[in-house]
């Protein structure tokens, strides 16, 4: 049987602050600059996920897209879909940085998925950056 | 070890449909997909090649070569057919061309092709079904 790679791009709308309590003011204005502007700021964020496994020889397919949608939509996408992703519990001892949010959605992913292992998470915060995760 | 890629566009027909099936398993499995008269897209293929880069050229491999390889090989057999009716690894092996599938069988040809060349290697064939939706295939391990 052959091993292939099957991926699907999402997206997701969502606003942050970029504030580590552990720092003092400055250092946190110092440190993130406008992403430290107390009443946060928004993305539209990309949720490139990638799933590898065998090809099913009835139907030609890593992971079936429909449920994979269907997984991605209700353990992604219905949680941080327009949110303010600091109020989300996973933010609460973390700073919600594009880092940050890439690992928690591979783990919310990787338990979650209905079929495949989970190769990688790629969020892209902008057209200019983006963070890869690969577990 | 350098990786190159070249990315190349087709415009192809197809559906899914599994004749072991009834009608209701392929509609609930494949969904619209299944749909007889079949649908269209268009297709970008990205093909990389990973080698050193040649001392006196600075190349891994020539790109005018290795879009000549990707039109003979795929896009002169691929490009504007249906390829459950006129692509051999579908319509003769009855392969369902999922993206999955047609990943593997672009890799299947270009593969040796590449391989008899010599220099570079095949690493990775991926094929976008739209710009949200994409396979890969690396090979056999």
């Amino acid at each position: 049987m052959a091993m292939a790679y099957f991926g699907r791009r999402y997206m997701l709308s969502a606003s942050h602050r970029l504030h580590a309590e552990s720092l003092s003011e400055e250092e946190n204005r110092a440190t993130y600059g406008k992403c430290n502007n107390p009443h946060g700021h928004g993305h539209n964020y990309v949720v490139e996920v990638l799933v590898g496994g065998e090809v099913d020889r009835e139907t030609g397919m890593v992971v079936n897209m429909a449920t994979l949608d269907e997984t991605v939509r209700e353990a992604v996408l219905e949680r941080f879909d327009h949110t303010n992703l600091n109020f989300d519990p996973l933010f609460v001892n973390q700073v919600p940085t594009t880092e940050n949010l890439t690992k928690a959605v591979f783990d919310v992913l990787k338990h979650a998925l209905p079929a495949g292992k989970l190769e990688y998470v790629r969020m892209e915060e902008t057209e200019n950056n983006f963070f890869e995760f690969r577990g | 070890m350098i990786e190159l890629t070249r990315r190349a566009t087709f415009s192809a027909s197809h559906y899914y449909w599994n004749e072991a099936w009834s009608q209701e398993k392929n509609e609930a499995i494949f969904g619209r997909c299944a749909r007889r008269n079949g649908h269209g897209h268009n297709y970008t293929l990205e093909v990389t090649v990973a080698g050193e880069a040649d001392p006196v050229t600075g190349f891994v491999v020539d790109l005018k070569w290795l879009k000549d390889v990707i039109e003979r090989a795929v896009l002169a057999e691929f490009d504007h057919r249906h390829l459950n009716l006129e692509v051999p690894e579908f319509a003769e092996q009855k392969l369902i061309p999922t993206t999955e599938n047609i990943a593997i069988a672009a890799w299947q040809r270009l593969e040796p092709v590449v391989s008899e060349a010599g220099g570079a290697r095949l690493s990775r064939v991926r094929v976008y079904e739209t710009p949200e939706i994409f396979a890969e295939y690396r090979g056999e391990k």
